[in-house]
C-alpha cells in the first residue's frame, strides 16, 4: 500500500513539473505585450518600456522561469501585472468562492447521481428507469451555460428567491454567500450528475448480474443490503474513475459558470488574466488547477485500493 | 434559444408587474453594471476605459474637465489666463480643496502631478498629452503657471482627460488600490472581481452630490446583464451590452433607454504603405464598395451613425462627408480596373473580438467580394491585435473603433499603424496647435476631415452607439460619451 501510494505521488509530482514547463512556454509563445495592453494604443513607446521594466519583463526567459518556479516552491507566486498585488492574495480571495462552489457541486453531483443510478439499476426496465434515463439524456445534452440562464430566469427574475448573480462576500455571513452559490452549483452539477447517474446505472447492472449477487440473495440477505453493501461496493470503481474526471470538468466549467453568474472566482480570474496577458497570474492559477486535479486523481487512485483490496498489493 | 429567452422574459415581466417593483426606503444609493473590471484605479497609469468609468469626475478631478457634450469646463482651476502668444497658461486654483485623506490641495500638487506625468520614467498611458509642456511653475499656493514649448490649441481639453487628473505626492503611489482624489465621491471598497463602491465626500469643495453611495458591479457577460437588470439587482447600465434584447427592454416602462453617441469612430483601417493599398484608386474603390447602412444593421445591436471621416458627429466641428465616395459597386469595379486590378485581388482582414469587428467584418467581406476583392478573415485577440497590427503594422485591413476623444491628430503621426503620410494634413494640424480661437479651430478641423476623407485613408463606416439603460426614476446620467466616463455628480432619484 505504501509503495503504491508513493508511486502515485511521484507520478503526480513529475506531471506537475512537466505541466509547469508547458504552461510557462505556452504563455511565452503567446503573442501580446502586457505593458502595451495596459497602456493602450495612444501610449508613447518610452512609457511602455518604463512599464515593462517595472513589471520585470525585460529579464531573460529562463531566469523568469526559475524565479517563478523557485518562488512557487516556497509559496511565493509573484505579483500580478495588472492588479499589482501578490498573486497568492488574489488567488486566496478567489478560491474562497471557487472552492466552496466546486465542493458544493461535487456534493450535489454525488448525492443526486449515485442514488438515481442505483434506483434505475434496481428497477431496470421499469417505467421509472426509462423516465430517469430520459431525463438524464436531456441533462447530458444541455450545455451548462444555457441551463444556468434558465435557472436565473426562473429563480432570480421570476420567483426572486435568489440574486441573479454576483457574490456578497463571506463577510456578509454564511447564508447570503451560500445562497449566491446555490444556482451556480446546481447549474454546474446537474449536467454532470446526468452523466454520472448513467455510469452508476450501467456499472450496477453489470454487478447485479454476477454470480455472487445471486449467492447473496440465495443465502437470504435482504434486497437493500445486497444492493448497497455487495453490489454498490463493487460497482464503485468505474463510478470513482468518472467522478475523478468530472472534477476536472467541474473546474473547467467554473470558468463559464462564474462568467454567467459574475462570481469573483478562479475561473473568472483566469479568463480575465488571459485577455489582459497577466501572464504570472495565468501561469500560477493554471498550476494550482493542475495540482488540484492531480491531487483529486491521487485520492481516487488511493480510494481504489480501499475499495478493491487486490490493488493494494500492486 | 431566442424564442425561449423571449417567452421566459415575458413571463418574468408579467409577474413583476403583478407584484410591483420592490420598495426602497430612502433612495440615495445606486448599483450600476459595468462590463469590464478595471485592472486598478489609478487613471494616470493605465489606458483601460474601465478605470475612468469609475473614477472620472467622481473620485478624481483635473485642472479642467470634459462636460456631457464634450465641452471644456473648469474643475480644480476656477479660471485661467492665456498669454498673447498662446504659450503661457496661468491657472487660478480653487480654495478650500482637500484630498480625501485630509491633506490640502494647492499649486504644489498641480506641479507634482504634471511633472510626474511627463517624467522619463512615467507610465502615463497618454504621455503625449503633456509633450508640449516646457515648465510648470508654482507662482503662489493658488496660482500655477504652465509654459508650453509651442502653442497648443487643445491644451485645456487635454488637461481635462482622466490621465491628467491631479494627485497628491502622499498618495500617488497607492492610488492603484486606494485612490485618493479631490472629487465629490470618496473611494470606499473594492471587492476584487465583484464590485467597487464609492461614497459621498461630505468635505467636497463644490455642490454636494445627491447619491450617498454608488456601487459599480462587474457583470462581464452580456447574457447575465439582462436578468440582473430585470431582477432589480442593478438599476443602471451606462454602457449596456444589450444585443438583440434591446426591443424587449425598450418596451418596458420601468426603464429608460438612451441611444447616445460615443467617440468611437469604427473604421476599416488600411495599411496605406502596403501594395495595393498604397494606390489611391484602390482605397477609393474600397470606399465606394462599402454600404454603411448594411454594415450598421449587421453589427450586434444594429445601432450607429454613418460617418465619412474620422470625427464624431456629436462634435460641433463635424462635417458630414459620407457623400465623398458614396456606395457604388460599379464605380468601385471601374476604379479597381483603372488601378490595374480588373479581376480584383486577395487580401486579409484581421478582426479583434468586439461584435462590431467580428460581425461587421463578415458584412464588409461580402461587400468587397462583390467588387472582386477576396478577403481572408482572421480573428485575433486584443493582445494579438496590438502586437501584429498596431505595433508591427503586419496587416492589410482591420476593423477597429477608435474611442479616444478628438483623435484626428493620429493621422499626423508618422509611426502610426495607418502608415499615412500627407504634408498637407500635417500643416493643418500644426495650424491647429497655433490656434485657440474656437471658430477658426473648427474650420481647421473641417479641413483636416476633408483631407483624410478624400485620401480615403481608411474605410469610414460608423460612429459606435452608446446604449444606456437605467431605471426610469433615475435622472442625470450622461446620454453621450464624449469621454469614457460615468459622471455621477448630477445623478439622483426622482422619488
Amino acid at each position: 500500500m505504501t509503495r503504491y501510494a508513493l508511486n502515485r505521488l511521484l507520478v503526480g509530482l513529475a506531471t506537475l513539473l512537466v505541466a509547469s514547463v508547458i504552461v510557462f512556454s505556452v504563455m511565452e509563445i503567446l503573442p501580446g505585450d502586457p505593458a502595451r495592453l495596459m497602456l493602450g494604443i495612444n501610449a508613447t513607446e518610452d512609457a511602455v518600456v518604463a512599464l515593462r521594466q517595472q513589471m520585470g519583463l525585460d529579464q531573460p526567459v529562463v531566469l523568469r522561469y526559475l524565479h517563478w518556479i523557485g518562488g512557487m516552491v516556497v509559496g511565493d507566486l509573484g505579483r500580478s501585472y495588472t492588479y499589482s498585488v501578490p498573486v497568492l492574495e488574489l488567488v486566496a480571495e478567489r478560491a474562497a468562492v471557487s472552492l466552496p462552489l466546486a465542493i458544493l457541486s461535487l456534493l450535489l453531483l454525488t448525492v443526486v447521481a449515485i442514488p438515481v443510478g442505483i434506483f434505475a439499476a434496481a428497477r431496470r426496465g421499469s417505467a421509472a428507469d426509462a423516465a430517469t434515463m430520459a431525463v438524464s439524456q436531456i441533462g447530458v445534452a444541455i450545455p451548462n451555460f444555457w441551463f444556468a440562464l434558465l435557472l436565473v430566469y426562473l429563480f432570480a427574475v421570476w420567483l426572486r428567491l435568489v440574486p441573479a448573480g454576483g457574490f456578497p462576500g463571506w463577510s456578509a455571513g454564511p447564508w447570503p454567500g451560500l445562497k449566491a452559490l446555490l444556482l451556480p452549483a446546481v447549474a454546474l452539477a446537474l449536467p454532470q450528475a446526468a452523466i454520472l447517474s448513467r455510469v452508476t446505472r450501467s456499472a450496477m447492472i453489470d454487478v447485479l448480474g454476477e454470480d455472487y449477487i445471486r449467492t447473496a440473495r440465495a443465502k437470504g440477505l435482504p434486497r437493500a443490503q445486497v444492493l448497497w453493501r455487495h453490489a454498490l461496493r463493487n460497482a464503485l470503481i468505474p463510478v470513482l474513475t468518472i467522478l475523478g474526471l468530472q472534477f476536472a470538468y467541474l473546474i473547467a466549467g467554473t470558468i463559464i459558470i462564474e462568467n454567467v453568474f459574475y462570481l469573483p472566482g478562479l475561473g473568472r480570474l483566469i479568463f480575465q488574466a488571459i485577455t489582459q496577458r497577466d501572464l504570472i497570474v495565468v501561469e500560477s492559477v493554471v498550476m494550482l488547477l493542475v495540482a488540484s486535479v492531480i491531487i483529486v486523481n491521487l485520492i481516487v487512485d488511493l480510494s481504489y485500493a480501499i475499495v478493491d483490496p487486490r490493488l493494494r498489493a500492486a | 434559444m431566442n424564442i425561449v429567452k423571449t417567452i421566459m422574459a415575458a413571463t418574468a415581466l408579467a409577474s413583476l408587474v403583478a407584484w410591483g417593483a420592490p420598495a426602497f426606503a430612502a433612495r440615495d444609493t445606486l448599483t450600476l453594471g459595468v462590463v469590464l473590471e478595471p485592472p486598478h484605479l489609478d487613471p494616470t497609469a493605465g489606458a483601460a476605459a474601465a478605470i475612468d468609468e469609475v473614477v472620472y469626475a467622481n473620485v478624481f478631478e483635473g485642472l479642467t474637465r470634459i462636460g456631457p457634450s464634450g465641452e471644456v469646463l473648469p474643475a480644480l482651476a476656477a479660471s485661467w489666463d492665456i498669454s498673447e502668444d498662446g504659450k503661457v497658461y496661468t491657472f487660478h486654483l480653487r480654495a478650500n480643496v482637500k484630498f480625501h485623506d485630509g491633506t490640502g490641495f494647492d499649486a504644489d500638487d498641480v506641479k507634482f502631478s504634471l511633472d510626474r506625468a511627463r517624467a522619463d520614467d512615467s507610465v502615463n498611458a497618454q504621455k503625449g498629452l503633456f509633450a508640449q509642456i516646457d515648465t510648470v511653475e508654482v507662482v503662489d499656493p493658488a496660482t500655477v503657471k504652465v509654459t508650453l514649448k509651442q502653442p497648443q490649441g487643445s491644451f485645456l481639453y487635454n488637461m481635462g482627460w482622466g490621465d491628467a487628473v491631479i494627485v497628491a505626492p502622499e498618495s500617488a503611489e497607492t492610488n492603484k488600490d486606494k485612490p485618493v482624489g479631490t472629487g465629490p465621491f470618496r473611494f470606499d471598497n473594492w471587492a476584487k472581481g465583484s464590485s467597487i463602491t464609492i461614497v459621498r465626500n461630505d468635505d467636497y469643495w463644490g455642490d454636494k452630490v445627491a447619491l450617498a453611495k454608488a456601487e459599480f458591479r462587474i457583470i462581464p457577460d452580456a447574457a447575465a446583464a439582462i436578468p440582473a437588470l430585470l431582477s432589480g439587482d442593478v438599476q443602471c447600465f451606462p454602457f449596456m451590452p444589450v444585443g438583440d434584447a434591446l426591443a424587449q427592454i425598450e418596451a418596458d416602462p420601468r426603464f429608460t433607454v438612451v441611444i447616445g453617441a460615443t467617440e468611437g469612430e469604427t473604421i476599416l483601417s488600411t495599411n496605406n504603405k502596403k501594395p495595393p493599398f498604397d494606390n489611391l484608386k484602390v482605397r477609393q474603390a474600397i470606399a465606394h464598395a462599402l454600404n454603411r447602412e448594411e454594415i450598421i444593421a449587421g453589427n450586434g445591436s444594429g445601432l450607429g451613425t454613418p460617418i465619412g471621416t474620422h470625427f464624431s458627429p456629436g462634435n460641433e466641428a463635424y462635417v458630414d462627408l459620407t457623400g465623398t465616395y458614396p456606395y457604388d459597386p460599379e464605380k468601385a469595379k471601374a476604379l479597381l480596373a483603372a488601378a490595374g486590378f480588373p479581376n480584383g485581388f486577395k487580401a486579409t482582414l484581421k478582426l479583434p473580438p468586439p461584435a462590431y469587428a467580428r460581425d461587421g467584418g463578415q458584412v464588409v467581406a461580402s461587400q468587397l467580394r462583390a467588387v472582386g476583392i477576396e478577403l481572408e478573415l482572421i480573428p485575433v485577440e486584443w493582445a494579438d491585435w496590438l502586437e501584429q497590427v498596431f505595433k508591427n503594422k503586419d496587416y492589410d485591413l482591420t476593423i477597429v473603433s477608435h474611442t479616444e476623444p478628438n483623435d484626428i491628430g493620429i493621422y499626423a503621426r508618422k509611426d502610426y499603424y495607418f502608415n499615412y503620410d500627407n504634408p498637407d494634413f500635417d500643416k493643418v494640424m500644426a495650424d491647429l496647435d497655433a490656434t485657440s480661437d474656437q471658430a477658426k479651430r473648427n474650420e481647421l478641423y473641417g479641413q483636416a476631415q476633408r483631407i483624410i476623407a478624400e485620401d480615403a485613408v481608411n474605410g469610414y463606416m460608423f460612429q459606435l452607439a452608446k446604449v444606456g439603460v437605467w431605471d426610469a426614476k433615475l435622472e442625470g446620467m450622461w446620454h453621450n460619451a464624449p469621454v469614457q466616463a460615468n459622471d455621477l455628480t448630477k445623478v439622483r432619484w426622482t422619488e
